[in-house]
């Protein structure tokens, strides 16, 4: 973890209410696919928590959406402006567990870590399917973008309007593979724990007060003992998940 | 050159920065950014007779300049504390440790206390009595003078080391209880505990927080901290440690001059890892600019004015 000021070199809306953020700074930091960044604004008194969708030697792009004030008040954020961040925090996704046929899970928000896990993924020389379920065809973003990496891509929307109708349940559920990465809301994991025949990685979201495993805020009980989903999340292991 | 060491119940700190319990873990987290033997000291995460998962997520709200918590006092309890993380400690951490102590009984308080009493990295021992006593109705036995004194009396029976009563802000009459603490023998008194608040979402019609209600800190609760500063170290002759919203050097001399030896940060840690380095950093020229030679020179100063 390390604590600087990033200077901001794109803020731009990807649909009605989710945004892309590329930053430039220090991200020696930065050792796994799945990891945050937490960022201060200012009149916000806590950090907002935000996936890492990809990186570089150089550069950080993130993706959120807007949720609240704080998140409503990044998108005023121009080109140019500096943001304290704290750079390279949680555990991340462990690709070293999957050999063979990966697919990737994303449901909404939960797409972007998906892109650099797909990234390493194929640089590793492994088979990745990945799977981007949203509302509807309006909200729909990094379909073009995870394609250009070179993975099979599929999209559900649960209203139809585009790709596979339903949710990423209903696709996962005639693909072959041999284990899974995914990230979304909880009631898509329990959909996905229903029915996912092999060992996989969830990444999961809560609260935070300090995200860098201080405060005790975010903890959850595994088979493995208490963990904090900030520090040594936000990727659990299918096995150690209590449900 | 200015002189920052401050001397609480009869062990010198270099200065008087003391992260605070709960906001500092067991010091680790921190070690990785910078060399936490910069403090004066800190306040060890509340460590409880039995281990505690603690409450339900979500645990955390924010507020305008704060935040509440409500974790539950999450803790491997006293046996873990002692066999893993002091030994861990002991390898980033050469100072006296102030060791935090939570109990929902008397004798939990006692057993929690003697046991850390006797680990040599201990220098203090900061008894937080905001908690519900199980055997008098669950009401916190900091709220009563009688159950304070109480616990102070239990702790000090089977302790050798100084003993700091943390009190909470959640009364009427901090000064009564202040005073029922120090004639029960505490050598110190810390405060201002977490103010009771709740937050409610608007969007779910629902409290934020799983346990509905939590304690509230942050800057925003300052000028409560301050004032009870002021009015218990007025009326008790032991070192008071001072908190409550502190991020700068200047909060940490605002607080002496209400009466405060040493002061402790707390939810600024969590914000920003470095608050309790940079606060160390700044302090010398904060005390150049206020013409301080000497921090024990300012200390409740403004009970004069």
């Amino acid at each position: 973890m390390n604590q600087a000021f990033y200077n901001i070199i794109c803020n731009k809306p990807l649909t009605k209410d989710v945004y892309e953020m590329k930053l430039e700074g220090d991200t020696s930091h930065i050792t796994a696919p799945g990891q945050f960044i937490n960022i201060k604004l200012d009149g916000f008194y806590l950090r907002r928590p935000i996936s890492i969708c990809d990186y570089d030697d150089k550069t950080i792009t993130i993706i959120y959406k807007v949720v609240g004030h704080g998140t409503a008040d990044m998108t005023t954020l121009g080109e140019g402006e500096k943001i304290d961040v704290l750079c390279g925090l949680g555990n991340g996704f462990d690709t070293s567990k999957c050999n063979g046929k990966a697919v990737l899970i994303g449901g909404g928000v939960g797409v972007p870590p998906m892109y650099n896990l797909c990234k390493k993924l194929l640089a590793e020389g492994k088979d990745v399917t990945v799977i981007l379920g949203f509302n509807n065809k309006d909200e729909i973003f990094y379909e073009d973008e995870f394609k250009a990496l070179g993975a099979k891509v599929f999209v559900s929307t649960v209203d139809g309007s585009y790709g596979t109708k339903g949710f990423v349940t209903d696709v996962l559920k005639d693909l072959e593979y041999d284990y899974f990465f995914t990230c979304g809301p909880m009631p898509m994991f329990k959909a996905i724990e229903k029915i996912a025949e092999t060992s996989g990685q969830y990444s999961f979201e809560e609260r935070m007060g300090c995200g860098f495993g201080a405060c005790m805020g975010c903890s959850c009980k595994t088979k493995y003992g208490n963990k904090r989903i900030c520090r040594d999340g936000p990727v659990l292991e299918r096995e150690e998940i209590i449900w | 050159m200015v002189n920052t060491k401050v001397n609480l119940c009869g062990i010198e700190l270099d200065n008087p920065v003391i992260p605070a319990s709960g906001t500092f873990g067991f010091g680790y987290e921190f070690a990785e950014l910078y060399d936490i033997n910069c403090l004066g000291t800190f306040s060890f995460k509340g460590t409880t007779k039995d281990p505690r998962f603690g409450n339900p997520t979500p645990r955390i709200a924010e507020c305008e300049r704060g935040m509440i918590n409500a974790v539950g006092l999450q803790n491997p309890g006293v046996e873990k504390v002692i066999s893993e993380e002091l030994p861990k400690l002991a390898k980033c951490f050469s100072k006296p440790v102030m060791a935090n102590v939570s109990g929902f009984a008397i004798e939990d308080y006692a057993y929690t206390c003697e046991k850390l009493d006797k680990e040599e990295q201990v220098g203090w021992l900061e008894v937080n009595v905001s908690c519900p006593n199980v055997h008098g109705g669950g009401m916190s036995f900091g709220t009563s003078p009688e159950a304070a004194a109480e616990v102070t009396k239990a702790v000090k029976a089977v302790t050798t080391k100084p003993v700091i009563i943390k009190l909470s802000p959640n009364v009427t009459d901090i000064v009564s209880i202040a005073k029922a603490c120090e004639e029960a023998g505490a050598d110190g008194i810390s405060l201002i505990n977490t103010l009771l608040g709740m937050r409610i979402d608007l969007k779910t019609k629902k409290p934020v927080i799983a346990n509905k209600m939590g304690g509230f800190s942050g800057p925003a609760i300052k000028p409560v901290g301050i004032r009870m500063v002021y009015q218990v170290s007025q009326a008790v002759n032991i070192p008071v440690i001072g908190m409550g919203g502190v991020e700068t050097a200047e909060d940490v001399i605002e607080y002496i001059m209400a009466g405060a030896t040493a002061v402790e940060v707390g939810a600024a840690n969590l914000v920003d890892p470095y608050a309790s380095f940079e606060i160390i950093k700044n302090l010398p020229d904060v005390m150049l600019k206020y013409g301080i030679k000497n921090l024990n020179d300012i200390k409740g100063c403004a009970h004069n004015g």
